[in-house]
């Protein structure tokens, strides 16, 4: 009984650390003890759980926990920042797929005690067998293994049926009284396909909303999962995460003026319509380029995924630095939802070394562009296109967005003149006064300053 | 365990969840992504419990999966997160 009251206490303590470090992450302060905190909480709650009575195939346990414990450890370490939000993704999603594996277990064993537990244990089956297949698909995506759109023939009917057959299968486990296991089969099957296809169609700015979404169903699981095992530690971590994370959905896609429902089922590329935008876009050699920002009095920094893309934000600060030595006054403008995660571009910049002082919200910055000589758009698109304050018909008409087009003048760094991500044609691009500088933001933004320091001398 | 006790603890920890999160910079929205993956981790204890108590193969093998996922989420979670933080700590120095 000692033993027992231990473990009770441990899994007290370890929800009670699980909070506190999320709260401490909640503030640039305390953001580094609060993962630390969480994380002590994390080794209490492993190692008394090796103390529980009755626990069989200990071999096996610490075979799988060191073998996928390392294994994400070394892959984490070593993956580059850029590459951070499809590395949240994967990790989410074999959260989930483990959530779903514990009610598989469960199933296995045929102990089901009263429909309650039955209908939690099907449903955190659900949800985590959902975010596991949804997460990986879109880790493929993001990380370029899969092509970046793909859409069945009447795709919304197919999700709303499939996801129809697959609680209604559901519903049969819950209500059948043994355990079938065909049906039980079947049904994780279901609810794999599910998330997989799901997730299929979504692209561009939608994905970091998406992860988040994930990430909020596979703390649901695990609640519920908590709630089957019969451990109020994982049911608090759970459903806090799911709560955080949900909010944390919603903020996202108010950001980005789109419902979640949009999200889901309105793909942008898909959505289509806009109008056609009329001229050409006019290019800008690096030389020119350089001289605009380096004869400006103010710069203001549009970052987006390209830059990230290119491992950029090193090169950019630098030009920064230079930039402000020659007497210009250099600031970043930041779109909630630039690049594929919320603060996706914050974090990038930060590791670049880039003051926070520099750094502005949309909020905070919009009303300055009008002032700035220079715009400087760098793998930034949807976030910048005007079109969605002027063309109703645009899919992402009505989305707040950086007002770059207000400055003197633009200049667009680019790869090529293809629409981007998402597939909406910009009409900033096609401005009098916006000028395009091809090429990677890396190699770009590493000509601009070799003339930017031969004008200096 | 009792459902209305259970059902107490998941109104509570929803409401937990949503005040600890309200009023967080837009900057930390990403290392909180992160954070709040790294704490779901924690499913890894549910998944050892789970293979603790497993005896045919088909639960052994299920189990296996089920603790190697969640170490995975939990160890990775840790990683990732931390080094996002770490880039915010050597701000404060400078």
């Amino acid at each position: 009984m000692a033993i027992k009251w231990l473990i009770d206490a441990s899994y007290f303590v370890a929800a009670i650390l699980f909070i506190l470090g999320l709260k401490g992450m909640s503030s640039p302060v305390s953001a580094r003890k609060g993962i630390v905190w969480a994380g002590v909480g994390m080794v209490l709650a492993t190692v008394v759980t090796f103390l529980t009575p009755g626990m069989g195939n200990m071999l096996l346990m610490v075979i799988a926990i060191g073998l996928g414990g390392v294994l994400a450890w070394v892959s984490g370490k070593r993956v580059a920042m850029t590459d951070m939000p499809q590395m949240v993704a994967i990790y989410n999603g074999m959260g989930g797929g483990a959530a779903a594996a514990i009610a598989a277990v469960e199933f296995a064993r045929g102990e089901m005690h009263g429909t309650v537990v039955t209908l939690l244990a099907t449903l955190g089956a659900l949800i985590g067998a959902v975010s596991f297949s949804g997460s990986v698909v879109a880790w493929a995506k993001l990380q370029g293994v899969m092509n970046k759109a793909f859409r069945l023939p009447a795709q919304n009917a197919v999700n709303v049926v499939l996801a129809l057959v697959t609680v209604g299968f559901g519903a049969a486990i819950v209500i059948a009284p043994q355990v079938d296991p065909m049906l039980v089969g079947a049904f994780f099957v279901l609810a794999l396909v599910l998330g997989a296809v799901i997730t299929l169609p979504i692209g561009g700015a939608d994905m970091p909303v998406v992860i988040s979404l994930f990430n909020a169903f596979t703390g649901l699981a695990v609640g519920f999962e908590g709630f089957v095992m019969g451990i109020p530690a994982l049911i608090i971590a759970g459903i806090v995460v799911g709560a955080a994370g949900t909010l944390l959905t919603q903020l996202m896609a108010k950001a980005m003026n789109r419902p979640i429902s949009n999200i889901l089922f309105v793909p942008m590329a898909a959505a289509g319509g806009g109008e056609a935008v009329e001229g050409e876009q006019k290019e800008v050699g690096a030389m020119d380029a350089a001289a605009m920002m380096r004869y400006a009095s103010k710069v203001i920094i549009v970052p987006g995924y390209g830059m990230a893309v290119a491992g950029a934000q090193h090169k950019v600060w630098e030009m920064s630095e230079l930039l402000e030595e020659a007497g210009v006054e250099v600031v970043f403008a930041i779109h909630p939802v630039a690049g594929r995660m919320p603060g996706h571009m914050n974090v990038l910049l930060a590791e670049a070394g880039v003051p926070y002082e520099k750094i502005f919200d949309l909020e905070e910055i919009n009303a300055d562009f009008a002032q700035a000589d220079v715009a400087l758009v760098i793998g930034a698109n949807d976030v910048v296109n005007p079109s969605a304050r002027t063309d109703k018909s645009s899919p992402i008409y009505g989305m707040p967005i950086l007002n770059a087009d207000m400055a003197q003048n633009v200049i667009v760094v680019k790869r090529g003149k293809g629409t981007g991500y998402s597939g909406i044609e910009n009409a900033l691009f096609y401005k009098d006064n916006t000028r395009l500088l091809y090429g990677s933001a890396q190699q770009a933004i590493g000509e601009v300053i070799q003339h930017v320091k031969a004008m200096s001398v | 365990m009792d459902g209305m006790l259970a059902l107490y603890i998941f109104m509570l920890a929803a409401f937990t969840g949503y005040e600890v999160i309200s009023r967080v910079p837009v900057i930390l929205h990403t290392p909180l992504m992160s954070g709040s993956n790294f704490v779901h981790g924690v499913v890894l204890v549910g998944g050892m419990i789970a293979l603790g108590q497993a005896e045919t193969p088909l639960e052994q093998a299920i189990g296996f999966v089920a603790v190697l996922l969640g170490a995975a989420n939990a160890a990775g979670g840790y990683v990732v997160t931390e080094r996002m933080l770490a880039m915010f700590k050597s701000k404060e120095k400078n």
